[in-house]
């Protein structure tokens, strides 16, 4: 094994335990910084599959932002501790036929693609200055868009700002 | 190929030793005298009155989410930034048009008083 393959494993063996962890832990505060882990295995992932920008937003929107807002929300709920998570098995048959199905057609889909296996660059490239170019250039008008998108977000977050504030 | 996050690698396993290392060896060599004033909850000197396990006020979540829209801004800049000298001044352009926009949205939350705490 080298030493690629080795981090391949280190960053899926911690993806899938810290991803398992939020699934199954009792504790809601576990569950959420759980997925801090989740997410920067993931991130690894990424790294190794030489998508650094998607690495660097990886660690800066999902680490440095989604996984504070949970955090935020894991704290306003009422009891921290001690939350009752039980939760019962309903309809379980038609939840077996929808899992059945879903889990077929994926490794359907899985077993059925003609994977590419390409071999690895010799030269690392970096990806950050080669999207940073298309985007001001050839894809101009949707990088401008996401401007105009992102302001929407800021005035529908500031709407829902100043409600709770005129609630309280 | 991945020689260039070696760096990132040797700064994570740094911190991850050292915070350990630091921690356990205070553990293992220094003194164990506790009473109970010293496994009391530090709170700056001052008597803990309360759990500090409650709710949050909500207005913590409203920062994070301002945070989170302005954090996708950074992550636009980013390849901006590393190819700015090749991009000259159209680049620029594009990118003062860019945050143009999103200042007309930071003024406006501004105005709507969303960064106001109370």
């Amino acid at each position: 094994m080298d030493l690629y393959t080795i981090a391949f494993y280190l960053f899926a063996v911690i993806t899938l335990v810290s991803a398992s962890i939020v699934v199954f832990s009792k504790n809601i505060i576990y569950s959420a910084f759980a997925l801090l882990f989740a997410f920067f295995g993931v991130a690894g992932l990424y790294v190794l599959l030489m998508a650094d920008f998607i690495a660097v937003t990886q660690l800066m929107i999902y680490v440095g932002g989604i996984l504070v807002l949970v955090l935020f929300g894991v704290m306003l709920t009422t009891r921290v501790i001690n939350v009752d998570m039980r939760t019962g098995t309903i309809q379980t048959l038609p939840a077996v036929l929808i899992v059945a199905a879903l889990a077929g057609t994926l490794v359907g889909v899985f077993w059925t693609t003609d994977w590419r296996i390409m071999p690895a660059f010799p030269g690392f490239e970096k990806t950050a200055p080669r999207i940073g170019e298309l985007l001001l250039t050839s894809y101009l008008l949707p990088f401008e868009i996401a401007s105009v998108v992102l302001l929407v977000a800021l005035v529908g977050a500031a709407m829902i700002a100043r409600r709770e504030k005129k609630a309280s | 190929m991945l020689e260039s996050y070696v760096p990132i690698f040797v700064m994570i396993a740094g911190g991850v030793i050292f915070g350990v290392v630091m921690v356990k060896l205070n553990e293992w060599f220094g003194p164990h005298r506790p009473n109970d004033e010293k496994l009391s909850t530090y709170e700056s000197g001052m008597e803990p009155i309360r759990s500090a396990r409650e709710r949050f006020s909500v207005k913590f979540y409203m920062v994070a989410m301002l945070f989170i829209l302005f954090d996708i801004e950074v992550v636009f800049l980013y390849p901006w930034a590393v190819s700015f000298k090749q991009l000259g001044l159209g680049g620029f352009v594009t990118m003062a048009v860019f945050i143009f926009v999103l200042f007309l949205g930071y003024f406006y939350v501004w105005r709507k008083g969303a960064l106001e705490w109370d």
